[in-house]
C-alpha cells in the first residue's frame, strides 16, 4: 500500500519537473501584445467610462473623451485605423487586474502613475497625458471654503485610487477627523455627494470639474482652492513586455511632438512635402523609426491624420470650448510654460 | 505442449485487485498536474510582471481610511488591521443579519400557515417579492431610493427618541455605568443556577407527581440575583442614551451609517423570506396524526406546537436553514456596491494599492471559509442534538 502510494508521489513529481521545464520554455519565447493586437485587428483599451471629458459614452452610443482618443491614437499607429477600438469600461479597484490578465491591452483610464504601480502592481506607465491635482468639491452652501473646515466630515472616495490615500495623507498632515465613505463606482460616490450624504467628494480636479458639469445645478456646488496632490495621469500597460510598452509609449510622444511642430490633423498632408528632417522623421517619408518600433514607417502621419495632435485632444475633449473649460496650465508645451516635452524621434 | 487454462496468469490491466488503484492512481495524477499547471501559470505570470508573493506587506501602514471600525483604526494602521476592521464589520452584519432574518423569518412562516386571510396573503406576498429578485438590486434601492433620500440632518425625521437622516441613523442605546460588570455577572450566576433549581424541581415533579411549579422557582432565582446585584451596587444596570443632533453629526444614543443600514435590511429581508419558507416546510412535514394525537391526550394547541410539533419540525429546519445562515455570510459581500467596508471591500482596497491579488484574495477566502465552517459546525452540533435518539 504505502509503497504504490509512493511510486504515484514519484510519478506526480516527475511530471510536474516536465510541465515546469515546458513552461520555462514557453515563456522564453513570449509574444509581445504588439503581435497579438495587429493578429486580432483589433485594440482592447480599459477606460473609465463614466467621466465626461475622458472617457464617456456620447448620445450615440460611442465612447468619446480624451483618455479614448489616445486609446484611438494607438490604434492609429498599430492598425492604422483609429476606429478599431474596443473600450472596456473598467472601475477603479478592477483596472489594474485587467491589465495584469491582458483582459485589456493598454489602460487608458486617468490613472495616476506612482512607483507601486509600476513595482508591486507590476505595470509600465507611458508618458503622462495629463497633469492633475486632486481636488475636493462641496455644496456652496455648506460654508465650508477650505480644507481646514472638513473637521469631521464624511467624504466620499473611490475605492483602490491614490485619491483615497492623499485624502488620507491631507487629513493626517492637518489632523483633521473625518470619515471616508468608499465606493466601488464614480456613478455611486458622486449620487452620495448629490444627495447630501456625505458632505464632501474628493478626486482629481479634472474629474471634478466634468462631474460638476453634469450635476442637476453645477452652480449650487465650488471646488476648493486645496490642491491635495500631484497626480500625473498616463496611459499604462503590463510590464515586462517592453516592445508593446515603446509603442504606446512613442504614440504618447508622437502627439506632442506634432503639437511642437505644428502639425494638425488638418495641415499634416501639406507636411508631408516639407524638407525638415524632423518632420520627416515623424510623418515616416524619411527613416525607418516606425520600422523599430515593429510598426509602419508611416504610424506618425496616421496618427496625426485620424486623431490629432496633443494640443487637438486636449481642445476637443477638454479645451475652453467645451463645457469643461480647462485651461493647458501644466498640460501646455514646454515652450509655453506647461510641462509636455516628448524627447527626441530620431 | 498445452497449458491448463486457470494457470495463467490474469493480466494486470485485468486484475479486479490493480483496476481500482490504477484508475484511482490516474485520477490522482491529472488532478496534481491540472493543479500544478495552474499554479505554476500564476507564478509565472507573476514572476514575469516582476511581482512577489508574500504577507510581509501586511505590516506596512494601510494610509487610507475605513468609516466604520469597532476597533481603534486610523490610516497610519498597518494592512493587517484593516483587514480585521473588515472581518468585524462582516462580522457586525452577518450576526445581526442571522438573528434579525432568522425572527422575521420565523414569523413569516407561522404567518403563511395561518388561517387568518390578511395575515396569510401579506406573508406571501412578502415572500414572493423579496425572494424573487435579486439581492444586489434590493440593497442598492435599500440605499439608493430609500436611505439616501431621507432628509439631511438638520432636518431628521424623529420617531420614537431615534433619528432618520441621510447621514445615518441613531436610535437610544444602552451605556454601561460602573456596575454594569457586577450586574452581568450576577445575572449570568442567576440564569445558571435557575437553570440547576428547574431541573431539580422538574425531577422532583416527575418522582412525586405533584405540582412542584418549576418555572416560577427558575424565575425566582432570577429575581433574586437581581435583587442582590442591586444591592450590590444601587444602581441601574446600564443608562439609556437618547441621541441629538448636534453640528453636522448625531451625539448619544447608537449611530447607524445608512451603508450599514441598507445592507442589513437588504440581507434580512432577502434572506427571512427563504427562512420562512423552510420554516413552513419543516411544520408542515409534521404528520397530521401527529396533531391529532395531541389532541386526543388533551394538550392545548400552544403545548401541541411547543413540544409536539415544534421539536419535529425543526429537525427538517435547520440543515436548510444552515445553508441560508452560510449565504447570508457570504452575500454581505455586496455591501462593496453601498460603500460598507466589509472585509471583501477592505481586501479589493488593499489589492488595489499593494498589488497583492493573490495574498488578498487568499485572506478574504480563509476568513470566509472559517466563517462558514464555524457556523456550519455549531449548527450542526446543535443539528445532532435535535435529532431522534434511536434506542
Amino acid at each position: 500500500m504505502k509503497r504504490k502510494w509512493f511510486g504515484f508521489l514519484v510519478v506526480i513529481l516527475s511530471l510536474s519537473v516536465m510541465l515546469m521545464g515546458c513552461n520555462n520554455e514557453e515563456s522564453a519565447e513570449e509574444t509581445s501584445l504588439l503581435d497579438t493586437v495587429k493578429d486580432r485587428d483589433l485594440l482592447i483599451a480599459g477606460v473609465n467610462g463614466e467621466l465626461p471629458g475622458f472617457s464617456y459614452l456620447d448620445s450615440e452610443g460611442n465612447y468619446s473623451g480624451f483618455d479614448a482618443d489616445f486609446a484611438r491614437a494607438i490604434a492609429a499607429a498599430v492598425l492604422g485605423d483609429a476606429s478599431k477600438v474596443e473600450y472596456r469600461p473598467l472601475s477603479s479597484k478592477e483596472r489594474f487586474t485587467a491589465v495584469q490578465t491582458g483582459e485589456v491591452d493598454v489602460l487608458t483610464r486617468n490613472t495616476t502613475w506612482t512607483l507601486t504601480r509600476d513595482t508591486s502592481v507590476g505595470l509600465n506607465f507611458a508618458p503622462v497625458t495629463f497633469y492633475d491635482g486632486q481636488g475636493i468639491i462641496v455644496p456652496k452652501d455648506s460654508g465650508i471654503t477650505s480644507i481646514e473646515d472638513l473637521e469631521g466630515a464624511r467624504i466620499s472616495v473611490e475605492s483602490g485610487t491614490t485619491t483615497e490615500l492623499n485624502l488620507a495623507d491631507q487629513m493626517r498632515k492637518h489632523g483633521i477627523n473625518y470619515e471616508a465613505v468608499v465606493y466601488d463606482s464614480q456613478d455611486a460616490a458622486v449620487a452620495a455627494y448629490e444627495s447630501g450624504s456625505v458632505d464632501a467628494y474628493t478626486t482629481d480636479k479634472s474629474g471634478l470639474v466634468a462631474r460638476k458639469a453634469i450635476m442637476k445645478d453645477p452652480s449650487a456646488h465650488v471646488i476648493l482652492d486645496d490642491t491635495l496632490s500631484k497626480e500625473p495621469l498616463a496611459p499604462a500597460v503590463i510590464g515586462g513586455d517592453d516592445k508593446w510598452f515603446d509603442v504606446v509609449k512613442w504614440v504618447v510622444n508622437a502627439t506632442i511632438q506634432a503639437e511642437e511642430l505644428g502639425i494638425t490633423s488638418e495641415n499634416v498632408d501639406e507636411f508631408k512635402d516639407s524638407s525638415d528632417p524632423v518632420v520627416q522623421r515623424l510623418l515616416g517619408t524619411d527613416g525607418d523609426l516606425g520600422s523599430q518600433l515593429g510598426l509602419s514607417d508611416d504610424f506618425g502621419y496616421q496618427v496625426i491624420k485620424q486623431v490629432g495632435n496633443y494640443g487637438e485632444i486636449f481642445e476637443r475633449n477638454l479645451g475652453p470650448d467645451t463645457k469643461f473649460g480647462l485651461e493647458r496650465g501644466l498640460n501646455g508645451l514646454y515652450t509655453e510654460g506647461g510641462l509636455m516635452y516628448s524627447p527626441p524621434l530620431r | 505442449m498445452k497449458k491448463d487454462i486457470a494457470d495463467v496468469p490474469t493480466p494486470f490491466w485485468r486484475n479486479k485487485k490493480v483496476i481500482p488503484f490504477l484508475a484511482q492512481g490516474i485520477f490522482a495524477v491529472i488532478i496534481a498536474i491540472s493543479l500544478l499547471f495552474l499554479f505554476s501559470n500564476a507564478l509565472d505570470g507573476l514572476r514575469q510582471m516582476g511581482i512577489s508573493l508574500g504577507f510581509d506587506f501586511l505590516k506596512s501602514s494601510a494610509s487610507f481610511g475605513i468609516s466604520e471600525s469597532l476597533i481603534d483604526y486610523t490610516p497610519e494602521s498597518s494592512y493587517g488591521t484593516a483587514f480585521l476592521v473588515g472581518v468585524l464589520n462582516t462580522l457586525r452584519v452577518s450576526f445581526f443579519g442571522i438573528i434579525i432574518a432568522s425572527l422575521i423569518g420565523l414569523v413569516v412562516g407561522i404567518s403563511r400557515l395561518s388561517n387568518n386571510w390578511l395575515v396569510n396573503k401579506t406573508a406571501s406576498i412578502y415572500v414572493e417579492i423579496f425572494r424573487n429578485t435579486p439581492l444586489l438590486v434590493q440593497i442598492s434601492i435599500w440605499y439608493f431610493a430609500v436611505f439616501l433620500p431621507l432628509p439631511r440632518i438638520e432636518e431628521s425625521t424623529r420617531f420614537l427618541f431615534s433619528y432618520f437622516s441621510n447621514r445615518g441613523s441613531a436610535i437610544p442605546w444602552f451605556q454601561a455605568t460602573s456596575g454594569t460588570l457586577v450586574w452581568v455577572l450576577l445575572f449570568a450566576v442567576g440564569v445558571i443556577a435557575s437553570v440547576i433549581v428547574w431541573k431539580l424541581r422538574l425531577k422532583k415533579q416527575i418522582e412525586t407527581g405533584e405540582n412542584k411549579r418549576p418555572g416560577v422557582w427558575a424565575i425566582g432565582v432570577v429575581i433574586l440575583s437581581l435583587v442582590i446585584a442591586f444591592l450590590a451596587t444601587f444602581q441601574a444596570p446600564f443608562n439609556i442614551t437618547l441621541p441629538t443632533v448636534e453640528g453636522r453629526s448625531f451625539m448619544g444614543g447608537l449611530r447607524l451609517s445608512p451603508e450599514f443600514l441598507a445592507i442589513l435590511l437588504g440581507l434580512v429581508i432577502y434572506t427571512s423570506t427563504y427562512i420562512g419558507e423552510i420554516v413552513r416546510g419543516g411544520i408542515q412535514s409534521v404528520q397530521k396524526g401527529q396533531v391529532e394525537a395531541a389532541k386526543a391526550l388533551g394538550l392545548k394547541p400552544s403545548t401541541t406546537m411547543r413540544l409536539v410539533i415544534f421539536p419535529q419540525a425543526i429537525r427538517v429546519i435547520i440543515p436548510p436553514v444552515t445553508s441560508q445562515y452560510l449565504n447570508l455570510i457570504k452575500n454581505s459581500s455586496l455591501a462593496i456596491a453601498v460603500g460598507y467596508q466589509e472585509v471583501v471591500s477592505v481586501g479589493e482596497t488593499i489589492n488595489n494599492q499593494t498589488g497583492k491579488a493573490i495574498e488578498s484574495v487568499t485572506i478574504m477566502i480563509l476568513v470566509y471559509l472559517t466563517f462558514s465552517l464555524l457556523t456550519s459546525f455549531f449548527m450542526n452540533q446543535f443539528n445532532k442534538r435535535s435529532q431522534i435518539v434511536e434506542r
